[in-house]
């Protein structure tokens, strides 16, 4: 018992960690990216001093992410007259929390079995062995779409409570779109639970780690390409980023459905932004792209199609698997980034057609034609 | 009545897919950003934008009005004569001039013991450029160090203004100073 709790209480903490860590390294990432892909140089001046000397770690701007949360922490924290100050300040809470929640259902390793990984773990932990994932849920998908949708709420709070017509506007496009995007989202991934044959993610990660016609690996990206753009599209739409920022966009509307939010309550507006960046790049990494799996390799070393094995101890394997989520979420932020960052803006007329008249029939006809195929091929 | 504009856009049905219009739009910013990146990691600047203030730009036009430079006799000693007239032109009082006389030197008697510009004041018209009529300022293109944390370190001195980027004459040829001071009738 007492082992399962330190154990998972290392996962808890290994899943905050990375939400946080990377979500912060994100904000870093799109200013540099931005800035290296408009031939500009970007943020560069922010700084460490070693104490009483005039040694400075720049890092390349690496630390101006530190100088947001100290500056989001110590500004005023300025309230407008609202009637609603319950709804007011626990909107930020109601973005921000949904978007952690579902990361624990995201597998980021293997199976991990501390006994092996340590001989000197071995009395304490004996042959137990984890899934390296916080929460072990046969609904594992559905728990993804509701969090989702439990993120509408708060932005939508936000928008009600902030007693402004520019919030108003923004939370209400906000949830239109939130809406109309779920739907499409749903669908697709419905097909890939039709694909997978269930709504576990940590069964689907398995599923993925075989092999289709022997050498391609069987990832998500293969077998469902068009659920991945889909997923991806929608994704893009819920996380209210550019090309679908239209919630908050700043030309027109201020800064949307959070205008009148100050220091860290806005601070957790943003943060819950690149938080779900990590998210999405996770669940796009986990259903589609292999999840901690690398081409061939299993729980026990790489397995090539030529028939030779390569053993790999216990620990390089979960390591490796660590690694290898990391990386690839890492890899699919900077895409989604990337995206941001080179797309214009839908005009919210096309933004509803695109939702309603194109990726929701396609989204459709992609399950039909998925169970189409499960039937004929079984 | 539906209206028809004279410039609306023609989407083929390559356009109106959208989705290859966003990977070649991907392609162009992330060939970008592949190409910024190899110069940035084999350690050359992959960008256009230029280091401020630690970088001086080299694509300043030559009629930039940058920073103020006062020009000097042959033998070092400053040319302006303290005439106010660059103090009087400038539309945003920038300058302040205390004279000094020597009366040694008798063709310009008149030399600032201090010449002050307040370049957190100074719009960079060039007036006292203009105004001047010995040649005495001048506004090169560059503009070093001109930002500052706290107004009074924006003022510029007569010795900055002489030897930040040493400037003589050589158009205009001076009588040696005479060692018998010339008579000056009242
Ligand atoms: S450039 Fe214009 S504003 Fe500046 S000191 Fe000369 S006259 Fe004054
Ligand atoms: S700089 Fe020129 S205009 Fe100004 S006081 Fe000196 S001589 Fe006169």
């Amino acid at each position: 018992m007492i082992q399962d709790l330190v154990v998972y209480l290392l996962f808890m903490g290994y899943a905050i960690g990375f939400m946080l860590g990377l979500a912060t390294l994100f904000t870093w990432v799109e200013r540099k990216q931005s800035a290296v892909m408009a031939d500009r140089i970007g943020a560069n001046r922010c700084y460490l001093r070693l104490p009483f000397t005039n040694v400075r770690f720049v890092a390349w701007g690496l630390f101006h992410g530190i100088a947001d949360g100290a500056k989001m922490l110590l500004k005023e924290n300025f309230t407008p007259k609202t009637y609603d100050r319950l709804c007011y300040n626990l909107a930020p809470w109601l973005a921000a929390v949904p978007v952690l929640l579902v990361f624990a259902v995201v597998p980021f390793g293997g199976t991990l079995a501390p006994g092996r990984l340590l001989p000197q773990l071995h009395p304490f932990f004996g042959e137990r062995s984890y899934a390296m994932q916080v929460a072990h849920m046969d609904a594992g998908i559905l728990v993804v779409l509701s969090f989702s949708g439990i993120g509408i709420l708060g932005t939508m709070l936000a928008g009600w409570s902030s007693n402004n017509k520019f919030s108003l506007l923004g939370a209400a496009r906000a949830a239109s779109q939130m809406i109309s995007y779920e739907v499409a989202m749903g669908l697709a991934l419905i097909s890939l639970v039709a694909t997978y044959g269930t709504l576990d993610l940590g069964a689907m990660v398995r599923w993925q780690s075989g092999t289709l016609f022997g050498v391609l690996p069987a990832w998500g990206i293969f077998t469902q390409p068009l659920a991945l753009l889909l997923f991806l599209t929608a994704a893009i739409a819920e996380n209210k980023r550019v090309p679908f920022d239209l919630p908050e966009c700043e030309s027109e509307l201020v800064s949307g459905y959070f205008t009148e939010y100050t220091a860290m309550k806005m601070g957790l507006f943003m943060l819950s932004e690149f938080i779900e960046i990590v998210v999405v790049s996770a669940l796009l990494v986990t259903m589609f792209l292999g999840g901690y799996n690398l081409p061939f390799l299993t729980d026990g070393g790489f397995v090539l199609p030529t028939g030779s094995v390569w053993h790999l101890s216990h620990p390089a394997v979960v390591l490796l698997q660590v690694a290898t989520f990391l990386v690839k979420v890492f890899l699919a932020g900077c895409f989604m980034i990337q995206i941001r960052w080179s797309l214009p803006r839908f005009r919210y007329d096309q933004l509803m057609a695109f939702g309603w008249k194109f990726l929701m029939p396609l989204a459709a006809v992609n399950l039909v034609a998925t169970a189409g195929v499960r039937w004929w091929l079984t | 009545m539906k209206k028809e504009y004279w410039n609306k856009p023609a989407l083929g049905l390559r356009e109106r897919l959208y989705l290859l219009e966003v990977i070649r739009g991907l392609c162009i910013t992330g060939g970008v950003f592949l190409g910024n990146m190899w110069k940035w990691l084999t350690f050359r600047k992959g960008a256009l934008t230029a280091y401020y203030p630690e970088e001086i730009r080299s694509d300043y036009s030559p009629a930039n009005r940058g920073r103020h430079v006062l020009t000097r006799r042959e033998n070092g000693g400053v040319q302006c004569v303290s005439c106010n007239m660059c103090a009087t032109v400038c539309p945003a009082y920038a300058i302040e001039i205390l004279s000094a006389a020597d009366f040694d030197d008798p063709c310009h008697p008149k030399s600032p013991e201090r010449f002050e510009i307040d370049y957190s004041r100074c719009i960079f018209c060039g007036f006292c450029v203009e105004a001047c009529p010995e040649d005495a300022i001048r506004m090169v293109k560059e503009v070093p160090d001109f930002p500052g944390f706290d107004r009074d370190a924006m003022w510029a001195g007569r010795d900055l203004l002489m030897n930040w980027r040493p400037t003589g004459d050589p158009a205009k040829q001076y009588p040696a100073a005479s060692p018998s001071p010339v008579e000056v009738q009242p």
